[in-house]
C-alpha cells in the first residue's frame, strides 16, 4: 500500500504516475510517450522548454494512419495558405496551446525539423504558422512531428471547406483615420477657441486672424475622410432602418453627423464663424471608440460550428479490388465500403458489414452509454467506434446523412440578431421623435421672432441633440460585461446576448453533458458484500483492462496491493476472467457471470461472481453536477424549467428526486423534436434560453433566444451558440442571468444621466446660443462621464458575482 | 512666405508620417495579435547558443550537439 503513498507527477505532462519505472535520473514520467518526448526535447537542445514552465506538455497519442489523408495533394492544396515551387505555409490550430513553454517549443520547431524554415505562433486563435520547404518535408510529417511531441493539432471539415478568411480590419482603420482626425482638428481650432470675441470681421488684433482661412480649410479637409468614410456603418444603418420604417438609434446620429458637416462647411464657404469640426471628428472617434471597445472576440473560440468542425476530411475507403484508399468525406457516394478505425468517426449513416461495432453517440444523441451494434445493423453519422476497426457500407452521401440533415433547417441560414430590438433602438426611437418635435417648434418660434436666427436655431437642436452619449452607454455598459463574463469563463458571442439574457422566462436543459458530468460517473454496490481478498482480486483483474467501465470501476475502488494473476482473459464485449491462488473471479454481462435474468435493463451495470457463486453488481448512475438541486432551486422562483433529453427514462427517478417538484421530463427526444418544442414556447410568447452541450442541442440552441453551449474543455468543439459556460461554472449560470439584467439597470441609468446632458445642451441651442466651443466641451464631456458612469458601475457588479 | 505656412506643414507632413505608418502597420498585421509579441520578447535567444541544461554528468560540445541533433532528425524521418 505504501508503494503509491509518495506518488510522482509527471516532468512532461504534470500527470500523476502510476509506478516509477520510467525516469531518467531523477526525472519521473507518466508513461513512455512522455518520457520519448522529453529524450526528444534535451537530446535536440529544448530543454529550455521545461525551465519556461513546469509541466507544460501533454503526452502525445498514438497515430498510425490516421493523418494518410495528408498524402493528397487535393487535401493539401485547400488546407495549406500558399503552396508554390517548393515552400508551403501552413496555419493549423492546436488546442494544446496554453502557456509560454508551448510559444517557445512551437516556434523553434525548426530545431527538430531542419525542412521547416520558420513557425510562429498566435496564442490567442491558439494557432501556428509554419513555412516549410516541401521538397524535403511534406504536411503529413509536419503534423507528425507535432502529434509526436503532444501538439496534435485539429484538422477538420471545416478547414477544409473555407479556407483563407480575411481578417476584417476596417474598423481599426476607421477608428485611426477618425482619432488622427480629431486631433488635427483640435489643434487646428485652438487659435478659435482663445480668440472667440475677434474675428477677423471684428476687427481682431491677433495675427493669427489674418491665417483663419487657412486653418478652417485644413479643418474641412481633415473631415472629409472621417465623414465620407469612417462614419460610413452609421449612414448604411440609418438608411436601412429607415426603409425598413424602424427608426434605430443611428438616424439621429446619421442626422446629426449631416447637419455638422453642412451647417460647418456653409459657415466657412461665408465665413460666418469656424464651424463645428472638432466636435464631428470628436463624436465620430467616440463613436467609434464604442464600437471598438464592444467587439470583444474571443479568437480562439467559435461560435458558428456545425457538424463540419466535428467531422474529419477524410476516411478510409476500400475499393472493389479490396485495395485501402483514403477518400474525401464529400466524395463518399452510397454503396461504398468505409473502413472505421477505432476512435474514428462515422462520416455517414451505413450498414456494418463487419463487427461488432461499440459506437459512442453521447455527443449526438444524447444517450449515455455506448450503443452496441451487430453486423447488418444501421449505424447512424456521428458516432465514434471504440473498439476495433469496423467496415461499413454507406446508405446515403455526407450531407443527407440522418444528423447532418438538420442544418438543412432554416433556422441554421438566419441572421437571429437581426430580428432583436435592443435597448438603445427602442429608446432611439422614442428620442428621435422627441428631438424632431423640439427642432420644429423652436425653428418655428424663430421664425416667428427673428426669422434669421431659424435656421441657426433648427442646425443648433440636430447638432446637439445628437445621441453620442445614450448611443456609447450600450457599447461599454455591455463590453464591460462582456469582459467580466470571460473572466468568470463565461464566454458570450456578442453584447445583444447580454440584453436577450436579461429578458429570458423560461430555461430548458439538456441532460447528458449538460447537467451530467462527462468526466466522472459513480456506481453502487448491489448484492453480496465482497470479502477483502476478493475486492483486492476485483482490482487487479480490473486494472490490466483498458474498458471505459473498468477503468471508472478501478478508480472508485480503495486502494489493495498489486498482484500478479496467475491467469488473466479479456473477452471483447463480454467480461473479464482472472485468478489467482485458488480463488477466481469473473466480472462483465450478467449472462457471463452466470445470472440468468438482467434485473434492470435500462441501468449500466457490471456483473462480479467469485468462484462461480453470484455476488453482485455496480450499477452505474450518470453524476450530476454539482450544485445542481441549488441552481434549479434558485432559477425556478422566476423562470420556467424543463429538461429535454435525448437519452432514455432510465434516470428519471433521480432526477425527480433531485430537482424541484413537478419540473417537466421529457425524454427520447430527437434533435428535430427538440428544435419543435423550443419553437412552440416561443410561439406561446414565451424567451427562451437553452442550455445545451452536443449536436443533438445544435437546433434547439440555434432555435432558442439564448443558446448556451456547456463544455468541459472550452478548446473542444461546442456547437454553434450564443454563448459557452464552462462546465466548473456551471452552478453560477443563474447568478450571470441576475448580473445582465443589472447590467440593463446600468444602461437605463446612464441614458438618464446623459439625457441631463442633453437638456443643457438644448438651452443653449433652443435660445440660439450655441458656440462651437460649448459644443466642444458638451459632446466630449458627456461622452466620457457615460463612459466612466458605466466602467465603474459594471466592475462593482463583476466584483459581486462569484 | 509667413513661418506659420512653414510650421503648418512640418506639423502635417509629421502627422501623416505617422498616421501612414499606422495604416501600414495594421495592413500588415500587427494588430491582429496582440499577446504573443509581448511573451516572444521575454524569451532569451536560445536559437544561437548551446543549450545551458544537459543531463547531470553529461558534458557535450555544441558540435557534438549539431552532430546528434542531424542523426535524430535523420532518425525521425525515417520512422514517419
Amino acid at each position: 500500500m505504501s508503494r503509491f503513498k509518495d506518488t510522482e507527477v509527471c516532468y512532461h505532462c504534470g500527470e500523476v504516475c502510476d509506478n516509477r519505472q520510467l525516469h531518467i535520473d531523477d526525472k519521473y514520467f507518466c508513461c513512455k510517450g512522455c518520457k520519448t518526448v522529453y529524450e526528444l526535447f534535451t537530446d535536440n537542445g529544448l530543454a529550455y522548454y521545461y525551465d519556461l514552465q513546469a509541466a507544460a506538455g501533454a503526452s502525445p497519442k498514438e497515430v498510425v494512419s490516421k493523418y494518410n489523408f495528408l498524402d493528397s495533394p487535393v487535401i493539401v492544396d485547400k488546407l495549406t495558405e500558399f503552396n508554390e515551387h517548393n515552400l508551403q505555409i501552413v496555419n493549423l490550430y492546436i488546442p494544446h496551446i496554453h502557456c509560454s513553454s508551448c510559444i517557445w517549443i512551437l516556434e523553434n520547431l525548426n530545431k527538430l525539423n531542419i525542412s521547416i524554415r520558420s513557425s510562429q505562433v498566435d496564442f490567442p486563435r491558439k494557432t501556428v504558422r509554419i513555412t516549410y520547404n516541401s521538397q524535403k518535408a511534406s504536411l503529413k510529417q509536419i503534423v507528425m512531428l507535432l502529434t509526436r511531441i503532444g501538439y496534435e493539432p485539429t484538422i477538420s471539415l471545416d478547414d477544409f471547406d473555407n479556407r483563407k478568411k480575411q481578417i476584417d480590419r476596417s474598423l481599426l482603420y476607421k477608428l485611426g483615420i477618425a482619432g488622427f482626425a480629431f486631433g488635427n482638428v483640435m489643434f487646428l481650432s485652438l487659435p478659435e477657441y482663445f480668440d472667440l470675441a475677434s474675428s477677423k470681421a471684428s476687427g481682431g488684433e491677433f495675427w493669427l486672424n489674418q491665417y483663419q482661412d487657412v486653418f478652417r480649410w485644413l479643418m474641412f479637409i481633415f473631415s472629409l475622410p472621417v465623414v465620407f468614410y469612417a462614419d460610413r456603418d452609421y449612414f448604411i444603418s440609418a438608411y436601412k432602418g429607415l426603409r425598413s420604417n424602424l427608426l434605430n438609434i443611428d438616424v439621429p446620429i446619421a442626422l446629426g453627423i449631416l447637419v455638422l458637416f453642412l451647417r460647418s462647411t456653409t459657415e466657412i464657404i461665408f465665413d460666418w464663424g469656424p464651424g463645428f469640426f472638432d466636435s464631428l471628428t470628436g463624436l465620430v472617434f467616440f463613436l467609434l471608440l464604442g464600437k471598438f471597445f464592444q467587439q470583444k472576440t474571443y479568437s480562439f473560440l467559435s461560435f458558428e460550428r456545425d457538424y463540419k468542425s466535428y467531422f474529419p476530411i477524410a476516411v478510409t475507403r476500400i475499393t472493389r479490388e479490396g485495395k485501402e484508399e483514403t477518400t474525401q468525406v464529400h466524395d463518399i457516394r452510397k454503396g461504398d465500403r468505409l473502413l472505421i478505425r477505432n476512435e474514428e468517426l462515422i462520416p455517414v449513416d451505413g450498414v456494418l458489414k463487419i463487427g461488432p461495432a461499440r459506437i459512442d453517440y453521447s455527443f449526438v444523441t444524447g444517450e449515455a452509454e455506448p450503443v452496441m451494434k451487430k453486423v447488418g445493423d444501421t449505424i447512424f453519422a456521428g458516432g465514434k467506434q471504440l473498439n476495433g476497426a469496423i467496415e461499413l457500407e454507406a446508405l446515403k452521401s455526407v450531407s443527407q446523412s440522418y444528423l447532418t440533415q438538420l442544418w438543412g433547417n432554416s433556422i441554421f441560414h438566419q441572421d437571429k440578431s437581426s430580428k432583436f430590438e435592443t435597448l438603445t433602438d427602442s429608446i432611439g426611437k422614442r428620442f428621435t421623435f422627441t428631438v424632431l418635435i423640439i427642432a420644429f417648434v423652436a425653428t418655428s418660434y424663430w421664425l416667428y421672432q427673428n426669422p434669421s436666427m431659424a435656421l441657426n436655431v433648427f442646425t443648433s437642436v440636430l447638432i446637439i441633440a445628437c445621441p453620442c452619449a445614450i448611443a456609447l452607454a450600450s457599447p461599454f455598459t455591455l463590453g464591460n460585461m462582456l469582459r467580466i463574463f470571460g473572466r468568470k469563463k463565461f464566454y458570450l458571442k456578442d453584447t445583444s446576448t447580454i440584453e436577450q439574457l436579461a429578458q429570458i422566462d423560461t430555461a430548458i436543459f439538456d441532460k447528458t453533458g449538460t447537467i451530467t458530468s462527462a468526466k466522472k460517473s459513480t456506481a453502487t454496490y448491489e448484492g453480496m458484500a465482497l470479502t477483502l481478498e476478493e475486492e483486492s482480486l476485483l482490482k487487479n483483474t480490473l486494472r490490466a483492462s483498458n474498458h471505459p467501465l473498468s477503468r471508472t470501476l478501478y478508480q472508485l475502488l480503495s486502494e489493495h496491493n498489486i498482484l500478479t494473476l496467475d491467469e488473466y482473459e479479456e473477452f471483447a464485449g463480454k467480461g473479464l476472467t482472472g485468478s489467482k491462488d485458488s480463488s477466481q473471479i469473473k466480472i462483465g454481462s450478467a449472462d457471463f457471470v452466470g445470472m440468468p435474468i438482467a434485473s434492470n435493463a435500462y441501468k449500466t451495470s457490471v456483473h462480479i461472481s467469485s468462484n462461480d457463486h453470484y455476488k453482485g453488481c455496480y450499477v452505474f448512475h450518470n453524476q450530476y453536477r454539482e450544485g445542481l438541486s441549488a441552481l434549479f432551486d434558485s432559477m425556478s422562483g422566476t423562470l420556467q424549467l424543463a429538461i429535454l433529453s435525448g437519452d432514455n427514462e432510465a434516470e428519471k427517478t433521480r432526477l425527480e428526486q433531485l430537482l424541484p417538484k413537478l419540473t417537466p421530463l421529457y425524454f427520447n427526444q430527437r434533435p428535430e423534436d427538440k428544435l419543435r418544442f423550443i419553437k412552440s414556447l416561443q410561439q406561446a410568447g414565451h424567451k427562451v434560453l437553452m442550455v445545451g452541450d452536443g449536436l443533438n442541442d445544435a437546433g434547439a440552441l440555434a432555435q432558442s433566444d439564448v443558446g448556451i453551449a456547456i463544455s468541459e474543455n472550452v478548446n473542444v468543439f461546442s456547437p454553434a451558440c450564443d454563448a459557452i459556460l464552462d462546465a466548473s461554472k456551471f452552478q453560477q449560470l443563474y447568478d450571470y442571468i441576475k448580473a445582465s439584467k443589472r447590467a440593463m439597470k446600468i444602461i437605463k441609468l446612464s441614458f438618464g444621466l446623459s439625457l441631463m446632458y442633453n437638456m443643457v445642451g438644448l438651452y443653449f441651442a433652443v435660445t440660439g446660443q450655441l458656440q462651437p466651443v460649448i459644443a466642444a466641451i458638451l459632446m466630449p464631456l458627456s461622452s466620457i462621464s457615460i463612459v466612466a458612469f458605466t466602467t465603474v458601475m459594471t466592475n462593482l457588479l463583476g466584483r459581486k458575482l462569484p | 512666405m509667413s513661418v506659420i505656412y512653414v510650421l503648418l506643414s512640418i506639423s502635417l507632413l509629421v502627422a501623416i508620417i505617422f498616421f501612414a505608418a499606422f495604416i501600414v502597420s495594421i495592413r500588415r498585421g500587427q494588430y491582429d495579435d496582440t499577446y504573443t509579441p509581448s511573451v516572444r520578447i521575454l524569451f532569451e535567444d536560445e536559437l544561437v547558443k548551446p543549450p545551458k541544461i544537459l543531463g547531470p554528468g553529461k558534458t557535450r560540445s555544441f558540435q557534438d550537439l549539431e552532430t546528434k541533433k542531424n542523426q535524430s532528425t535523420l532518425k525521425k524521418e525515417k520512422s514517419i
